[in-house]
């Protein structure tokens, strides 16, 4: 039992984690079309950037604010920078230059940074809690739940922002029709940079707070990023929400498989899972059923 | 006709393989045998994505497979060298129909996610059966330079002819394939899915054929790999493999066999070459990082530069002549079957992707 409760609450902070990077992956797909697979590599170097300002400054909250603030511009910048010249051009090809991106920035971090492990603080205790003399486990940490608050909160800002208001109206007319939504009047540009650089920030967030757990070198996002890429293709990538759900299954899956069965099949059993999810909804769980044409 | 041509012209090249690989010291023949390798991998790779239309970012877990299947053949059953690189391409294909059969339904995003979870997930079984598959060391094993040759014969020189004759029958095989019935098939289904299956095809069933054989390149190219090192680690396979594997099929240019040819020199050749300017630059103490930042930086640029990739940039200095693959008549359906659909799935970024008349899966992300 002490057990379960354990392997449960760490699934529940590593995936949300997945459910971080998923959702910045969703809001990128949803407002481009694109999957980026720099996301990861960007969280990285936003990690370094924080890391630099928390040993120079010794505050953690500065270093976490200016690593969100670094996110929301790189993307925003990559989006103008080198994904808007690529549109038009085979699809294939800004699969490529985003590949291209995440190569660039894990040479540029070894280049700057070196690529020797570092470790990385966190701003609350990773010692887990007790009750009476019933170990909950590292799951259950006071980062643990920061982790957990953080992103869901991050999550509900911006369910309200695309509900709410009229920037996540634009978000929303431009995902459904770009074409529509321009003669409209909206600026559908603004609105993708705008969508790129919020999951950069979102991005950001996640590699913040991975980061305690894995260190930081060149290539720390790396896992981390498949998986949440896995949690988004299981959610769906047009839904937000299923990125969310996606995550929270395939991180307490991971756990029950690494604490019960093996340390070496938690990848195999997330390629089952996604195999099984997909061969049901091909287009995940939550997606909107798609017109089939054959 | 086109099969006679196709292999006397594969007869020409592997001898001028041969010779050349003849006249190269040690460590040339190594890296050549490694081109080679790797273009197999390639070239089923550029088959898959740019004929049949389905993204893999996993094609690295194939070649762990064949080059698996090779070491405990060799090792453990003492098959003959050329009896275990088949085997490993039948292993390699199985594999890949089972993955086929499971992706056959999946596009775009969804095919590269799962398909990315397989070269992760994969190397795990190395570890998790320690026993068979040697764990974190692998397995090594040996070859022999056959009889015939005599005993001064170079083990690396060896290995070099192996990977050339390999790869040689590997391009005459898939020249073909692309020229015959099953080829125009392909690409029917990678144009436009709905108008091939109204067209009788086995939309399907040609998937998960190319599926496999483009893993049995893979299984090919991984026995190769194998060979020349004369081990299997699980290292060796990793996603930045598979990963290599994809951008080498787009720099290259994508369903082009020649393209498939430069992308593996590339993949092979300029990582060592960055290194070493690097190190003659004084950037000797991040050395390691310097030809990985150039590597990404080059993806990038000739991927907004050359659309294309080097072949496409070759055929147009070579002129007009449009290959068989774009000629006017595909170009017309292409334009037919646009304005079938219009309204249901056109997308003002979409829209762009086929005004220069490429041929690009546009399911691919």
């Amino acid at each position: 039992m002490q057990e379960f409760v354990e392997f449960t609450l760490g699934g529940v902070s590593d995936g949300v984690i997945y459910a971080a990077i998923g959702l910045s992956l969703v809001l990128i797909w949803r407002a481009t079309r694109v999957l980026n697979y720099a996301q990861g590599g960007l969280a990285m170097f936003t990690s370094y950037i924080a890391l630099m300002v928390i040993n120079a400054t010794g505050n953690y909250w500065l270093g976490f604010v200016v690593a969100l603030a670094a996110g929301l511009v790189i993307g925003g910048v990559v989006e103008r920078v080198v994904i808007r010249p690529a549109a038009g051009k085979p699809h294939l090809n800004t699969v490529i230059v985003t590949i291209g991106l995440l190569i660039l920035v894990e040479g540029l971090a070894g280049i700057i940074y070196g690529s020797k492990n570092r470790s990385f603080p966190t701003p609350y205790s990773i010692v887990g809690a007790k009750i009476g003399s019933f170990d909950l486990g590292e799951g259950a940490s006071p980062s643990a739940i920061f982790t957990a608050v953080a992103v869901l909160a991050a999550a509900g800002l911006l369910a309200v922002l695309f509900r709410y208001t009229p920037v996540g109206l634009r978000m929303r007319a431009s995902a459904f029709s770009g074409t529509v939504a321009q003669l409209m009047g909206v600026r559908v540009g603004r609105i993708t940079t705008l969508g790129w650089a919020l999951a950069g920030l979102i991005g950001a967030l996640a590699g913040m707070l991975v980061t305690p757990q894995t260190f930081l070198y060149p290539n720390s996002m790396d896992s981390i990023f498949v998986l949440g890429f896995t949690a988004a293709v299981i959610g769906g990538l047009d839904s937000p929400g299923g990125a969310i759900v996606g995550g929270l299954i395939l991180g307490v899956l991971l756990n029950y498989v690494t604490g019960y069965v093996g340390s070496n099949l938690p990848e195999l059993a997330g390629l089952a899972l996604l195999i099984l999810v997909l061969m049901f909804r091909p287009s995940g769980l939550f997606a909107s059923t798609a017109t089939r044409q054959v | 006709m086109t099969l006679a041509r196709n292999a006397g012209l594969g007869i020409i090249a592997c001898v001028v393989l041969l010779v050349l690989c003849s006249k190269l010291d040690a460590y040339r023949q190594y890296q050549m045998a490694q081109v080679a390798a790797t273009v197999v991998a390639v070239a089923g790779l550029t088959v898959l994505i740019g004929v049949s239309g389905q993204l893999s970012i996993g094609h690295g877990a194939f070649m762990f497979v064949g080059g698996y299947a090779t070491a405990l053949l060799v090792l453990h059953l003492n098959w003959p060298l050329a009896l275990a690189i088949v085997a490993s391409a039948v292993v390699a294909g199985l594999a890949g129909g089972v993955m086929g059969v499971a992706a056959a339904r999946l596009r775009g995003p969804y095919l590269a996610g799962a398909t990315l979870m397989l070269a992760v997930a994969l190397p795990a079984v190395a570890y998790q059966w320690q026993g068979v598959f040697g764990g974190d060391q692998g397995l090594d094993f040996t070859v022999n330079t056959p009889g015939f040759l005599g005993a001064s014969f170079q083990l690396t020189e060896w290995q070099g002819w192996v990977c050339c004759i390999c790869l040689v029958i590997v391009m005459v095989l898939l020249a073909n394939l692309l020229r015959s019935r099953i080829g125009r098939s392909w690409r029917a289904l990678r144009d436009n899915e709905t108008a091939a299956a109204l067209a009788g095809l086995n939309v399907a069933r040609l998937r998960v054929l190319a599926f496999m054989l483009s893993a049995a390149c893979a299984g090919v190219a991984g026995s190769l790999l194998a060979m020349t090192m004369l081990n299997v680690t699980p290292g060796a396979f990793t996603l930045a493999l598979s990963i290599q594997l994809l951008t080498a099929v787009v720099l290259g240019g994508l369903g082009s066999l020649a393209g498939a040819v430069w992308g593996g020199i590339i993949l092979v050749l300029v990582p060592p070459f960055l290194t070493d300017f690097a190190a003659s630059h004084g950037f000797s103490s991040a050395s390691a990082s310097v030809p990985i930042a150039g590597y990404g930086l080059v993806l990038i640029i000739v991927m907004l530069v050359f659309p294309a990739g080097i072949q496409g940039g070759v055929r147009r200095l070579l002129g007009p002549v449009a290959p068989a693959a774009t000629g006017p008549v595909s170009a017309i359906g292409r334009r037919l079957a646009r304005r079938l659909e219009e309204g249901s799935t056109t997308d003002a970024r979409q829209e762009g992707v086929d005004k220069e008349g490429t041929r690009w899966p546009d399911t691919a992300n």
